[in-house]
């Protein structure tokens, strides 16, 4: 090593003298040339660096000004100023809100930033007047630095609390579901958990669904038949004293459920108060012996496999013994009838002996046809599937007849009746709003000559049978009465019964179904103490379908025409039709 | 200041020798710092339940002695910085061995060393003094018959991120990893073991890719920003088209109060909010001059361990300001790094007044060429 020279930091240096670097020690051999190698390999890096650093001064030049990261912006813009809703809404087939996801603000606390608990908490329950004053004050004064005052604000309560001005509460945005038609819709739409997961009605079944879109969801269901279908069927209800009933709108052409009512219901805004009674679906997941109303399939069976015409007849003058049980009527004729009059009068006898004529295969051949026997599908998970017998003797066989011995959802009955009557077409069932004029292909079940008779059959019922009680004058309404005796124990009971009637209108070129069961109803001084569908389900159909039918443009016509009375008139009998009191 | 050119001081001498222009550079990196410190931290402080000042009140208690220390450094001569690396670097590497067994664990990681009212984070201490030691080795190598020095060079690069590794500090290791091989780089390694180190680089970040699940993460977060939180870079992206060309004005911006590491490691991004475009440029143009001053000012220099150690040093710096910058813009996957000067970090400033020290010193003019 050499020693410093003192030239080094020559004091009298010319400014500008630059003396030759290597001037002072002329280099030779490996030493200068690895000391060139070093400084042209220097070069390469600050070349490198450069580079570097002019990308970086690009870069901030293009995410400042030319907004190169615009994308990414969008994103979080997108996530800031429209808040992330996890949950797409809910609307009905007209755009109404059902169900929505609205943000609400919850109140904490930072303890170690409340200055004056006595003070604040005895000021915050001067607004919040649900919380104590005690366990406010002990939230206060808790050594955390967060504690939960109230959950989910309204924006009243929230203007309230920032006013106090107290510092060190601060407020959490959370997200609330909504239904703002509230009891209307609720076995529908159903609710969700705390943490905006689906537990009950659409809000379960399309869960996935809902998390995933934006897009409402748009229902079949239409509000205002919910409003006409609740209103009817509670005031039935009330005036029977009855446990409870369900109500059920479908279009027969489509298959979509315009009105879906099960009562008692409950509010999915505060579900968690509500008893398992009010959350239970009668309507999907309630299965029951339907009673006469499964006689609509009984003699569509008959027709269908000609086993049976619209002139035959059956001897209804002896009651039928089965076992220790005897098939009585409840209307006894005691005399031949036809398949019409079996079916006007809801004639079990007469009934029994069609299934009976057309055997055990054929009838479960056509129930299963009609989607009867198999779990019926639909976007929810409340779904009740049939109980149906195993094995499938001859007494089940007679049982089946008159809507006894196999328990069917409400569901399954609207949708098979649709079939019979709208040519013999099973459409699948939906909750789901078609597009406009959309008519789905379905599956052909039944001959249109079938489901004509059936048509006709059914207006009969109406114009001079069980179901007069239903009748609207004008829109021609077909239907069936059912009064089911309810299984209790191990017995039927005749005092607790489930009446329904399913009604389709217009007869002539039906486009609606509409049903009502109403659960042990007690007689009345209005129905003369009957407890009987006749008395009980009809009249609300009548009633329903007056309030529905000009809201859907359907037009009252007269049901004396000549056309119409060639479409759908029969002659039941040659006997004198007798008036009956409703079934 | 100044000083008459007759003035035999040392001061005097050390005034009109050192690259003026380079001082300039670093003393408005500083104030740049100083003011972004003030505008960031009290945010940072106040989320974390800290007093507003603490940040700045530490900082500003720091920069006089970094600046300090800056000045002594670059007082000495070459022979002297090689002397006072030696003994830093034996003394880095001693504290930073003791971190294993008397270390803090922060984010787990066992970094730091407590001492009253600071932790020490020795790493940083190893970064320039081992430049400077690796460069003494590597011109030692060629300035002498049968030496070894590069394979001592090798060894301690091996001892060195070793060390680092198991703090674990990768990003540290990565950057003395590049500055060691740059520096073997300019040492006249055969292009043959160059290509090779570029590969082996390359398979060893595909492999920390592959064995450690966080920088899996790290990248995969980069490579699709949809699949992971890129919460952070989010914001500072935010950030710097909230400030567009001039800025919202220091202490206006917004992303200080919801980035965890605003004052550290995110503060270009506060840079960009609250200062703009124009201020940014300035800013990497600082770090570039800085950088690429020194290199030209090393072309005309005749002692290799100089070019050797200065070039380090200043990749060292530059290649930290590089990663910082270009995650916040994500250019690259976010790597904690602190940017030079301006970030909040004791123990970096320190070091940095200790580097940079070493860099003028070695970067002013002399007349003599060879070994001194």
């Amino acid at each position: 090593m050499k020693a410093q020279q003192p030239l080094d930091d020559n004091p009298c240096r010319p400014r500008h003298f630059k003396p030759a670097p290597c001037a002072p020690l002329p280099m030779e051999g490996p030493a200068k040339q690895s000391l060139e190698t070093s400084h042209t390999r220097l070069i390469v890096t600050a070349g490198l660096f450069l580079l570097a650093f002019l990308a970086i001064g690009i870069r901030l030049v293009d995410v400042t000004v030319l907004k190169g990261g615009e994308t990414k912006l969008a994103r979080t813009a997108r996530t800031v100023t429209q808040p992330q809703v996890s949950r797409a809404d809910i609307v009905d087939r007209n755009g109404v809100l059902l169900a929505t996801t609205l943000e609400t603000p919850s109140l904490f606390a930072n303890p170690k930033q409340v200055a004056n608990p006595q003070e604040a908490a005895r000021k915050i329950v001067s607004v919040l007047p649900d919380l104590s004053e005690g366990e406010v004050l002990a939230k206060l004064t808790s050594d955390k630095s967060f504690v939960w005052l109230k959950r989910r604000l309204t924006p009243r309560q929230q203007f309230d609390v920032n006013r106090l001005g107290i510092p060190g509460l601060q407020f959490e945005r959370e997200e609330r579901r909504v239904y703002p038609k509230g009891n209307l819709a609720a076995h529908v739409v159903g609710y969700t958990g705390i943490d905006n997961k689906g537990l009950a009605g659409v809000e379960r079944g399309l869960d996935d669904a809902l998390h995933e879109r934006r897009d409402p969801i748009k229902l079949s269901i239409d509000i205002r038949l919910q409003y006409i279908l609740r209103d009817e069927v509670q005031k039935q209800i009330d005036d029977f004293r009855a446990k409870g009933g369900m109500g059920l709108i479908a279009d027969v052409r489509t298959g979509e459920i315009l009105s879906m009512i099960s009562l008692p219901d409950f509010d999915p805004n505060n579900a968690g108060a509500a008893s398992p009674e009010a959350i239970f679906n009668r309507a999907t997941l309630g299965v029951f012996e339907m009673g006469s109303i499964f006689k609509i399939f009984n003699t569509a069976m008959a027709l269908d496999t000609k086993t049976a015409t619209m002139t035959s007849g059956y001897d209804a003058t002896k009651a039928i013994p089965i076992g220790k049980y005897t098939i009585h009527d409840d209307h006894p004729q005691r005399r031949w009838l036809t398949v019409p009059e079996i079916f006007q009068y809801s004639s079990n006898i007469g009934s029994v002996k069609m299934a009976l004529d057309a055997g055990i295969e054929k009838q479960r051949d056509v129930l299963t046809r009609l989607g009867l026997t198999r779990m019926p599908t639909l976007e929810l998970k409340e779904i009740g599937g049939p109980l149906i017998p195993s094995p499938w003797r001859q007494i089940n066989s007679m049982t089946i007849a008159f809507g006894h011995g196999m328990s069917v959802s409400p569901l399954q009955m609207i949708n098979a009746t649709s079939a019979v009557v709208n040519g013999g077409i099973l459409h699948q069932a939906t909750l789901l709003k078609h597009p406009d004029d959309y008519i789905p292909a379905g599956e052909k079940v039944l001959s249109q000559q079938t489901s004509e008779n059936m048509r006709k059959l059914m207006r009969l019922v109406v114009e001079k049978g069980t179901g007069e009680f239903a009748n609207a004058p004008g829109y021609l309404i077909g239907g069936k009465t059912g009064t089911a005796e309810k299984v209790t124990g191990k017995s039927y009971a005749r005092k607790a019964v489930l009446a329904s009637f399913v009604g389709v209108f217009p007869m002539n070129d039906p486009r609606y179904v509409v049903m009502i069961s109403i659960d042990e109803p007690h007689g009345n001084a209005k129905s003369h103490g009957f407890i009987t569908a006749g008395w009980v389900a009809a009249p609300p159909v009548g009633r329903v379908v007056q309030r529905m039918a000009p809201l859907l443009g359907i037009q009252p016509v007269d049901e004396n025409s000549p056309e119409i009375r060639r479409a759908l008139v029969i002659d039941s009998s040659g006997q004198q039709g007798r008036k009956v009191a409703a079934n | 200041m100044s000083f008459a050119r007759t003035d035999q001081s040392l001061v005097a001498r050390w005034w009109w020798t050192v690259d003026r222009w380079s001082l300039l550079a670093i003393a408005s990196l500083i104030g740049i710092g100083a003011l972004l410190i003030m505008a960031a931290s009290p945010a940072v402080a106040e989320r974390i339940g800290l007093d507003q000042l603490h940040f700045a009140k530490r900082h500003f208690a720091l920069l006089p002695v970094s600046i300090g220390i800056l000045f002594v450094v670059s007082l000495q001569s070459p022979r002297n910085i090689r002397r006072l690396a030696v003994v830093g670097f034996i003394i880095a590497i001693a504290l930073l061995a003791f971190t294993f067994v008397g270390g803090v664990e922060i984010k787990g990681a066992r970094r730091w060393i407590n001492l009253p009212g600071f932790s020490l984070q020795p790493s940083e201490f190893v970064k320039p003094t081992f430049a400077v030691v690796a460069a003494w080795m590597f011109s030692e190598h060629r300035n002498r018959e049968n030496s070894k020095g590069h394979w001592y060079a090798i060894g301690l690069y091996v001892l060195v991120v070793g060390l680092l590794i198991k703090q674990p500090d990768l990003g540290m290791a990565v950057v003395v990893s590049a500055v060691w091989f740059t520096q073997f780089f300019l040492a006249g390694l055969r292009l043959f073991w160059v290509a090779a180190g570029v590969g082996a680089g390359a398979a060893g970040l595909v492999g920390a890719y592959i064995m450690l699940p966080h920088v899996t993460s790290r990248i995969d977060r980069f490579l699709h920003p949809q699949s992971g939180d890129s919460y952070q870079v989010d914001r500072s992206m935010d950030a710097f088209m909230n400030g567009g060309l001039w800025g919202r004005g220091p202490g206006e911006g917004t992303v200080k109060g919801w980035l965890p590491d605003a004052h550290a490691d995110f503060i270009f991004a506060v840079a960009g909010e609250e200062l703009g475009l124009i201020a940014c440029l300035v800013i990497v143009a600082l770090f570039a001059f800085v950088v690429l001053r020194g290199f030209s000012r090393l072309l005309q220099e005749g002692n290799l361990f100089v070019v050797l150690a200065a070039t380090g040093l200043l990749v060292q710096f530059g290649l930290q300001a590089i990663i910082n910058m270009a995650s916040s813009l994500e250019l690259m996957p976010t790597k904690g790094m602190t940017l030079p000067f301006l970030s909040y970090g004791g123990s970096s400033l320190l070091a940095l007044g200790l580097g940079m020290g070493m860099a003028l010193a070695l970067t002013r003019k002399r007349f003599t060429g060879g070994d001194t």
